[in-house]
């Protein structure tokens, strides 16, 4: 490998980094907002078929449609299953543009299912209020999405994946560094403002089947815009809120209470009976898993069989054609004919993503993140449980917002020496003849993360994870890739190593239990509101380790009485507690 | 720090005989959201060169000839 000084650089207003499901959005928004605007599309895989809704989704989780929900009800249940730590005027402003962009959405051409009347038939699944809108025949999404990227002349560049975004000399973002990931071509691109849209830190714990990529998350998300977000400066948020999911057990997909919920179907143990009030999937719920997971009455399942035919019928049909289309081959081979017996279930390795739970980029109702010019989208922005149609209205308010802000700013400079230390560290590998694979570096980190860092937390056992990223750190300069591809591996293995120890940091910053499962300290039990009722962020610290502190809630702009705080702390069915 | 390869099996299986890259298509590689497929140039036909794979299906759906399955990676099956 030659690496000299010949990188292309190019200049564009807005740079989108991830096309999968925010990003495609933002960029279709930031052209709308002002079309002489030169907004580029990042992709690391291809735009047609990238990131979590590549085959499709089910339905959506959270859409807030009048006369079924109010923005207000809806704030409080995710204030509620978020065990009180959010910034509501980020989850209200998703609400308000929640019923806009269905419709728009609609008028794309995204099939959700109406009933006689033409009205949206939306189906109850969460604790409160009414919000899951089935799709059942969504798997057209990338689509349609592709057909407004068109439409708007984005320009989008696939198989480039950002490796660090670039800043200038007063802190502000200045640009981005790229690797293609088949050819190791180095590219920069000068932005006025990006937009990060590069989902979940998918790759952070290891499944438990043990293969790498047999993650719950689309695995090209590794983590990617937790790290770039992190080196470039900006606050993170609730990284000690992990997401935990439940799962098929080894197949490690959605089983999918959601979609089966309305049709009567239901988590159970293995003696069949149901043991928590609500399948909508919350800390809260995921701890009452675990604990009838590890009982005597374990392990969990989903439970189908009591369904008549039809019934049954028309969730096969669901579940095995969108979303996680080889469902039904997984089931095939384990003769898990959901007539004749229920389908085991598992909980799902750790990993960060707001989409599903709220660990993410801090930012504000504007997908504004703490560092100018940078903005978040989707499932790695600090807006909890915010799901698909949350990534699509923060990509929208994010392309808007990053359009203004193009009009009123000029091009940072960049900076020679960031540029030519990031080439030489992103290069590294291809360089050594010999070492240790990006494979197996990736494997014993996540393997570290399940044994030091996976709930039940304890003190000392984070504290010698820590130790032992310390040493992965150390054994850096060894990792060596053979071609393009592994290259791409070994630069996710480093953002996945940067999340590890946030994710440790942070977790042992917050000497409480909070949020079920997903922060279940065993030697802080308890929730202490007189001392963690706060936000925790972490930030990059002057010795290049996370340094964590304490953000203040802002005042809430929805009340909750007494009963609606305690809702989610009721999960489990009474009958059925030891 | 020398290396050594371990061989293993591969989730994604290509029809030889229906796959039409020796006439340019490459649908399969384009679409796959983690880059593991390639083209054999001097077979002319696809076929999985890294198992890392989502069992995510987009290659299977997309071939225009059918020619690709999707099998569990054997440690999920
Ligand atoms: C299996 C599964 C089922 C789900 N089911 C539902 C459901 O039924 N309903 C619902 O509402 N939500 C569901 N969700 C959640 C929903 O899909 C996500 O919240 C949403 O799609 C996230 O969008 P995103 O844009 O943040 O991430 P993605 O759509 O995953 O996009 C991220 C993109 O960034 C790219 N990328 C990553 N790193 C880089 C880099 N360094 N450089 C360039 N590009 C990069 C990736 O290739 C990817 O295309 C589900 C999620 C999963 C995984
Ligand atoms: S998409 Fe089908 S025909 Fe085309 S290269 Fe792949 S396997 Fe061959
Ligand atoms: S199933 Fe998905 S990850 Fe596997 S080869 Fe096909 S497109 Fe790629």
């Amino acid at each position: 490998m030659t690496t000299d000084n010949s990188e292309t650089i190019m200049q564009v207003d807005v740079l989108v980094i991830g096309g999968g499901t925010a990003g495609p959005m933002a960029a279709v928004k930031a052209k709308q907002a002002n079309p002489k605007l030169n907004v580029v599309l990042l992709e690391k895989a291809n735009v047609k078929r990238s990131g979590c809704i590549s085959m499709g989704m089910d339905g959506l989780n959270n859409a807030v449609i009048p006369g079924h929900a109010t923005p207000e009800q809806y704030v409080k249940e995710i204030t509620v299953a978020n065990d009180g730590i959010v910034n509501q005027k980020t989850v209200m402003a998703y609400a308000q543009k929640s019923f806009d962009m269905i419709n728009l959405l609609d008028s794309w051409g995204v099939k959700f299912e109406k009933d006689e009347t033409g009205d949206y038939n939306v189906k109850k699944v969460h604790h409160m209020g009414t919000y899951v809108l089935p799709m059942p025949e969504g798997h057209h999404m990338k689509r349609i999405l592709y057909r407004q990227l068109k439409k708007h002349r984005v320009k989008v560049i696939n198989r480039f994946m950002v490796t660090r975004l670039l800043t200038g000399k007063h802190g502000e973002l200045a640009g981005a560094v790229l690797l293609n990931s088949r050819t190791a071509e180095i590219a920069v691109i000068q932005a006025k403002a990006v937009i990060l849209c590069t989902g979940a830190a998918g790759r952070l714990g290891l499944p438990s089947s043990g293969y790498l990529f047999g993650t719950y998350e689309n695995p090209t998300n590794a983590g990617d815009g937790y790290a770039l977000a992190y080196h470039a400066g900006a606050e993170l948020s609730g990284l000690e809120c992990y997401q935990i999911n439940p799962l098929i057990k080894d197949y490690n997909g959605p089983a999918c209470a959601y979609v089966t919920g309305p049709f009567g179907g239901y988590t159970a143990n293995a003696e069949g009976q149901r043991f928590i009030e609500c399948d909508y999937w919350s800390g809260q719920m995921m701890l009452e898993f675990y604990r009838e997971l590890e009982s005597g009455r374990g392990p969990v399942f989903l439970k189908l069989d009591h369904l008549a035919e039809e019934t049954i019928d028309e969730i096969e049909v669901i579940l095995h054609s969108n979303e996680r289309p080889s469902r039904g081959r997984f089931h095939e081979r384990r003769g898990n004919n959901y007539r004749e017996r229920m389908v085991e279930m598992h909980i799902s390795e750790i990993g960060f993503c707001s989409g599903h739970s709220a660990s993410g980029v801090w930012v504000d109702e504007n997908a504004r993140t703490t560092v100018p010019g940078i903005y978040a989208a989707g499932d790695l922005a600090c807006v909890p449980h915010n799901y698909m149609l949350g990534a699509f209205v923060y990509g929208a308010i994010a392309g808007q917002d990053a359009a203004e802000y193009c009009a009123g700013h000029e091009f940072a400079e960049l900076d020679m020496q960031q540029i030519e230390m990031e080439k030489a560290r992103v290069l590294a590998p291809l360089q050594r003849q010999d070492g240790i694979t990006p494979y197996q570096m990736e494997y014993k980190l996540r393997r570290m993360v399940n044994d030091y860092l996976q709930p039940p937390k304890v003190t000392k056992k984070m504290e010698i994870g820590m130790e032992r990223f310390s040493e992965i750190r150390d054994d850096l300069q060894y990792l060596c890739a053979s071609d393009p591809h592994e290259l791409m591996r070994a630069t996710e293995m480093q953002f996945i190593l940067d999340c590890a120890e946030m994710a440790a940091a942070a977790s042992l910053y917050r000497t409480e239990s909070r949020w079920g499962l997903y922060h279940y300290r065993v030697d802080y039990p308890q929730t202490d509101d007189a001392n963690w009722y706060c936000h925790v962020q972490t930030i990059k610290g002057d010795t290049d380790q996370p340094e964590c502190f304490k953000r203040e809630i802002a005042p809430y702009i929805v009340e909750l009485n007494d009963e609606e705080k305690g809702a989610y702390s009721k999960l489990r069915v009474a009958s059925t507690s030891a | 720090m020398p290396l050594a390869y371990t061989p293993t099996n591969v989730p994604v299986t290509i029809n030889a005989d229906a796959c039409i890259a020796d006439k340019g298509c490459t649908v399969c590689v384009d679409v796959c959201p983690l880059d593991v497929l390639a083209i054999d140039m001097a077979k002319g036909t696809a076929y999985m060169k890294y198992d890392e794979c989502w069992y995510c299906m987009p290659c299977e759906a997309d071939c225009p000839t059918n020619a690709v399955t999707v099998s569990i990676p054997y440690l999920l099956r």
